[in-house]
């Protein structure tokens, strides 16, 4: 298998968080209901996680389920075997109504790391990021300035932000610009 | 700005994250209708100063439309409710009933 071409090649920025584009992030997008029985045990058969409730997500070291509407879940796994992986849900899923896609390189990801991530996508999406609102283990599907995206918190330190492929470079330069040293705000003291 | 809550993914989402889809109930005449209902159906639509039921999406989130009942004139917002449903839920409009006694929008009051 040929190797991954990233959209940045691998970008990174240093300043009150570190911004860096993740090399590869198995992404699988499904949808059907999630509360069927049928879908719900394929997905932990597949990716052994269980679907997440509403604007929720279930992480397990490399595997990961991301809730994006009442009928989609972005499904996370090492780049290398989104297909395989993605082929095999699939299959388990021939007779529901479900449809499976592998969307790895439809995507980029961006992870950020450090304490001041909440003010960095704060001045970005129209999410309160207090960290009585916004906590890991939750997803937010949204817009960062003029394009869609979504991120969610792996831990109080770390966030990963999904973007379409096509508009990776916009989302690298106002994260970057976000993340600027000159541009601390220092809203958010916890 | 307007700050309405998405009946299905239940964030209270700011303006921007939305995409206003006119006006809600709508009931479509189709080929065999008279002029006079296509014509309603295609090009009237209420304008109030007041009470308003509206179709919007949630575009920049989990991209699915619904209803919402507000003030054009206040921006207050009296509800939201799903896209499966022809008319307003009761208790939408008993809110707007309590806080807008002898409203009228279409057939509803």
């Amino acid at each position: 298998m040929s190797n991954a071409a990233l959209a940045l090649g691998g970008a990174t920025f240093d300043g009150l968080v570190k911004i860096e584009e993740l090399a590869g992030q198995g992404m699988i997008t499904l949808r059907g209901d999630l509360t069927d029985k049928t879908i719900v045990k394929a997905v932990k058969d597949v990716f052994g996680v269980t679907l997440p409730g509403t604007r929720e997500t279930t992480l397990a070291s490399n595997m990961g389920a991301l809730w994006m509407s009442p009928d989609e879940a972005l499904l996370l796994c090492p780049y290398e075997e989104a297909q395989q992986r993605g082929n095999e849900l699939a299959a388990k899923l021939s007779d529901a109504h479900a449809l499976v896609v592998n969307v790895s390189d439809a995507r980029a990801v961006f992870q950020l790391k450090g304490r001041a991530l909440r003010e960095v996508i704060a001045k970005l999406a129209p999410v309160d990021m207090s960290p009585d609102a916004f906590q890991p283990g939750m997803v937010r599907r949204t817009r960062m300035a003029q394009v869609a995206a979504a991120f969610w918190m792996d831990d109080t330190n770390t966030a990963r932000v999904v973007c379409f492929r096509s508009v990776a470079a916009y989302v690298f330069g106002i994260l970057s610009a976000s993340a600027d040293d000159a541009s601390a705000v220092n809203y958010f003291t916890r | 700005m307007l700050l309405i809550n998405c009946p299905y993914c239940g964030v209270a989402a700011e303006e921007t994250e939305l995409h206003a889809g006119g006006e809600a109930h709508l009931k479509r005449f189709g080929p065999d209708s008279s002029d006079d209902d296509f014509t309603g159906y295609l090009f009237h639509r209420e304008n109030p100063k007041g009470v308003h039921f509206e179709r919007w999406r949630h575009v920049n989130g989990c991209g699915k439309w619904f209803h919402a009942a507000r003030c054009t004139n206040t921006l207050e917002v009296f509800g939201t409710y799903k896209a499966q449903t022809t008319e307003p839920p009761k208790d939408i409009l008993d809110t707007i009933r309590a806080k807008r006694p002898g409203f009228n929008w279409r057939d509803i009051a």
